[in-house]
């Protein structure tokens, strides 16, 4: 097994919350709210695409080398179970279920040249007449996929459904038999409804995928839907290791600012401001650079190309939360000018409740609510300025893949005649998907938290 | 008697289909009468109101018989018609003058604005009728004060502008929701006087919504008292201060706190707890690139008193004399403050960092809103322990637990709520856990900063008792910041009169409150509104 740098932070995270939810989960007052996420249909439909993401994003971080004689290729689990995506590759562009590539080229075919669509090496390449039996296949093999996926969603039911109650209780059709599982309640069946349909729907596609290119293949033929999957890491990696940079500056520096004033307000007002006045992608560029200059100049520590892309990507997370934090921090220190003039803490000096215990306990859960909102629009702009720095040749490695990437590739696509649509579309729907699911549940999480708005909703 | 100019009948608001704020209640307002709707918060008075103009909020469902204004049934007007009946025959003043302006446009637009909505007249005109409403609710200069911004003029003189615009349509009747509650009490009796004046001026009727009966009995002609969405009785306001019949009515007569109570007080000489000499609280303005200091806010100036073990020192002034100021500094919780505070035989100046904080527990404060004290993200037990957990971390957590417990029974609150959010309270509740909080660490004073103002006037009668009580049980001594000096009477041992900073007037309760010597007191006590009726 390797260990990236970024694979260590995610791990480093997935632990600090697994600890933290531990440390949580027989605490009455953080119990309640979590009810009331756990009784909104909204946060728990989101919750369940967002462990999705979260879980395709974990796969694709357990990296390992792929055989011993090739020391320098290293794959994710991801890939491993995507070994047939990741190896079906085409020459250039073909459209979503095409069985021919999107342009015409010079064909042989039984010794004669002519001018034509040649067929795909992978993509439908069982059929044989692909004109007729194309639609029916793919109608045949959809549909395999989704019982795949229906099995799948049942499996785990089995043991636990005690299936003899169900047929004596069919058989003798008495109702007085309690079913062990209870009956979805109105909470969970809206959650067991999302996981129909994305495991479904996953199966379906995946199931589709070892025969067609579902979303296509991209300018050097690599499946579409490969790179859409593989850049959900990217995308995680991006939103939350740099939300983690940034979050303990701007917090600390801003509750610091707002509480203390005077000169220390003083010093951190000077820090961000300073930064804020030089351009931020100047000093992403700057620093984007150093990286690669380093790692040319240290070859032999950076043997393979993962490697490499996964420095550049670590180091993006950086410079991006180290230019990101001012903004939040200067909404904090606000909130906690105003806070701190509040009675409660006013209150809690005169009880002689020390400084540091002011800060966590008054100030700190008092703007827990800004920091929530704005992690999530960060979540997501961060996403997006990943797309913009890939423009400018600074962002994520060329090599990795990223909506960003996807999105920067689409622009000469998007000029071609006829047009190449689906690399966006593709990257726009996993984005949307992923970036409308967190905000959804941020929205969810912050109510449930705020115990002001408890009884008056729900 | 005359056709009722306002009839209601049968009115009922609901909100969200479920909370019913206004059940069922008919009342009339006859031409140039003061009709006083009064009711503690949360009963329904405004928005009987608001009802009647149609400006409920989208969620509340209004039901109603009938409700006339001349005899023209307000229920079947257009909403666009009901434009033209408010402002232009119902005027209405809202509690706070200044949220109620805008902050951007001069008093003399506003009042043009005013105008021009209802009545269009040509320009020279306008200016015309502008200074006559100014010199009708008796702004002092107003030649000057058209050209003046909102935040320019003092909250009576805001309230005064608010009373001219909606004086500017010559209304036949003028609502009043809460008028002189943000106000000083000076103030506040100056404002009603005008109003009574300009009713009798202009012959309007008066409709006048307040919480306090002691204000409504010096100016209604009739009184309806409402409680929790329902009129229980409706009588002449000399008839209802005699003789209330129904018991709600005269629970609230019973509890308004009056300037006689301290008759019975006895004087008893105590060892001293506390004594201030000299004590300054000066604010430096500061200007210019280096923060150069180029003078002060002399906030509290040289103030000098004592308070006896057991004994309540009441601290009267107006909003901006400094009484305020003065309880936070003597605690610590603002700088630039220096004088001898002595406590207990310990002097607390030049104590500052862990030697202070030891201190902290002799003196503790009550503060005057329950919303903004306490921490909306902590449990009720958590609140009332940090003080324990601060100044005693040698306390097991069983033990502060239990302490806890017998720190709600006797502020006489339930024993879950220790496990409760502050919102899940009333203000009166809140108010108890504020005093549980400060009672937690055993103080020996206790500095109460308005902490009845912001209550109804039964409640504020059960959180007056309750601190006597515990003022006897465990002789702790207060001292009590207040504007009102009725509440003064009830509590106080001694007083002490603020004015600019400064102690003008000091003495036992009876002796300030009934021989005033200063000037400044005497026109304080005299502009108190006592109720006009009976007793």
């Amino acid at each position: 097994m390797t260990v990236l740098w970024t694979d260590a932070l995610v791990y480093l995270l997935l632990l600090t919350t697994i600890g933290l939810a531990f440390y949580l989960h027989d605490k009455e007052h953080i119990q309640r709210p979590l009810n009331k996420i756990r009784a909104s249909k909204v946060g728990m439909v989101s919750l369940v695409v967002l462990l999705f993401f979260l879980v395709v994003g974990l796969l694709d971080s357990v990296h390992f080398k792929a055989s011993q004689e090739k020391a320098n290729e290293v794959i994710s689990l991801l890939d491993y179970f995507a070994t047939p995506l990741r190896e079906h590759n085409e020459k250039t562009y073909s459209a979503p279920f095409a069985t021919t590539l999107y342009s015409k080229e010079i064909v042989e075919q039984n010794g004669v040249i002519h001018w034509d669509y040649p067929r795909l090496v992978h993509g439908g390449n069982h059929l044989k007449y692909p004109g007729k039996e194309q639609l029916t296949d793919i109608l045949i093999k959809g549909l395999t996929g989704f019982l795949i996926g229906v099995v799948i969603f049942v499996f785990p039911l089995i043991p636990i459904i005690d299936v003899r109650d169900y047929i004596i209780n069919f058989v003798s059709n008495q109702n007085d038999i309690v079913p062990i599982v209870k009956p979805p309640t109105e909470y969970n069946k809206p959650v067991l409804m999302t996981l129909f349909l994305i495991l479904t729907i996953s199966s379906t596609l995946g199931y589709l995928s070892l025969y067609y290119h579902v979303l296509g293949t991209d300018k050097v033929g690599e499946d579409v839907f490969y790179q859409a999957i593989k850049s959900i890491r990217t995308g995680l990696v991006i939103g939350t290791l740099t939300t983690l940079i940034m979050l303990p500056l701007a917090i600390i520096f801003g509750i610091l600012a707002g509480f203390f004033q005077g000169w220390v307000d003083d010093v951190i007002q000077y820090i961000y401001t300073t930064l804020n006045s030089i351009p931020g992608v100047l000093l992403i560029a700057a620093s984007i650079l150093m990286v690669q200059v380093y790692m040319n100049s240290h070859e032999a520590d950076f043997t393979s190309a993962i490697v490499r892309a996964d420095m550049r990507l670590l180091f993006l997370c950086l410079i991006l939360g180290v230019t990101s934090w001012t903004g939040l921090c200067r909404l904090l220190r606000a909130e906690t000018l105003k806070l701190r003039e509040m009675e409660y803490v006013q209150a809690a000096q005169a009880l002689g409740v020390k400084r540091a215990a002011i800060l966590l306990r008054h100030i700190l859960p008092n703007v827990m609510h800004i920091v929530l909102i704005s992690v999530v629009l960060d979540f997501s702009s961060l996403v997006l300025a990943e797309a913009v720095l890939s423009y400018i040749n600074i962002g994520v490695d060329a090599a990795t893949y990223s909506w960003g990437n996807m999105i920067n590739g689409a622009r000469l696509e998007m000029a071609r005649e006829p047009i190449v649509w689906w690399s966006l579309s593709a990257a726009f729907v996993f984005m949307f998907a992923l970036v409308l699911a967190a905000n959804l549940f941020a929205d969810v999480v912050q109510d449930a938290f705020d115990p002001r708005s408890m009884g008056e909703r729900n | 008697m005359a056709e009722p100019l306002l009839s209601v009948e049968q009115l009922s608001v609901i909100f969200n289909r479920q909370h019913k704020v206004v059940d069922d209640i008919s009342f009339v307002i006859y031409p140039g009468e003061t009709f006083a709707l009064v009711g503690e918060s949360g009963s329904g008075k405004s928005i009987t109101a608001l009802s009647i103009l149609r400006l409920l909020p989208n969620t509340a469902n209004l039901d109603a018989k009938s409700i006339q204004l001349h005899g023209e049934d307000l229920l079947k007007l257009s909403d666009l018609d009901m434009c033209k009946i408010r402002g232009r025959r119902i005027g209405l003043i809202f509690q706070d003058p200044m949220s109620s302006l805008n902050p951007v446009m001069t008093i003399g637009e506003q009042i043009t604005e005013a105008i021009h909505v209802h009545h269009p007249l040509p320009k020279s005109e306008t200016q015309q009728r502008v200074l006559e409403l100014l010199q009708q609710v008796e702004l002092p200069d107003p030649q000057q004060k058209i050209k003046d911004y909102p935040h320019q003029l003092s909250g009576g003189q805001r309230q005064r502008v608010m009373i001219a615009i909606a004086l500017a349509s010559k209304p036949d009747l003028l609502i009043a929701d809460e008028p002189t509650t943000s106000l000083d009490v000076t103030i506040q009796a100056q404002i009603l006087a005008l109003l009574k004046n300009l009713q009798q001026q202009t012959g309007m009727a008066l409709w006048l919504i307040s919480h306090d009966l002691a204000l409504v009995s010096s100016i209604a002609d009739r009184v309806a008292v409402m409680q929790e969405g329902k009129v229980v009785e409706t009588a002449s306001a000399v008839e209802l201060f005699t003789h209330a019949k129904h018991p709600y009515t005269q629970r609230l007569l019973r509890a308004l706190p009056s300037m006689q109570s301290c008759l019975q007080n006895q004087a008893e000489e105590r060892p001293t707890l506390l004594q201030i000499n000299d004590f300054y609280c000066h604010y430096p303005i500061r200007k210019g690139l280096f923060k150069r200091i180029v003078g002060y806010v002399k906030a509290v100036d040289g103030v000098s008193f004592e308070i006896q073990q057991g004994k309540t020192l009441a601290l009267v002034g107006e909003s901006g004399c400094g009484k305020t100021t003065l309880g936070k500094s003597l605690l610590n919780l603002i700088p630039n403050h220096f004088g001898s505070v002595i406590i207990d035989g310990i002097a607390l100046n030049g104590l500052d960092g862990e030697l202070l904080r030891k201190q902290r527990a002799n003196m503790q404060i009550i503060f005057q809103d329950p919303f903004s004290s306490m921490n909306p993200r902590m449990l009720v037990n958590d609140i009332i322990a940090e003080g324990l957990k601060a100044l005693h971390p040698e306390i097991s957590v069983q033990d502060r637990k239990e302490r806890v417990l017998s720190l709600l029974q006797q502020v006489g609150l339930p024993e879950f709520a220790a496990l409760r959010y502050p919102h899940e309270f009333s203000g009166g509740q809140r108010q108890r856990i504020c005093i549980a909080r400060a009672l937690a660490v055993m103080p020996k004073l206790i500095v109460c900063d308005e902490p009845t103002s912001a209550l109804d006037v039964s409640v504020q009668a059960q959180i007056i008792q309750l601190l006597k009580n515990l003022q006897q049980e465990q002789g702790i001594s207060y001292l009590f910041i207040t504007h009102d000096l009725a509440v003064v009477a009830e509590i106080a041992d001694d007083v002490a009169v603020m004015w600019q900073g400064k102690i003008i007037e000091q003495g036992s309760v009876e002796q300030v409150l009934f021989n005033p010597q200063h000037d400044y007191t005497k026109k304080l006590i005299s502009a108190v509104p006592v109720k006009s009726h009976g007793n």
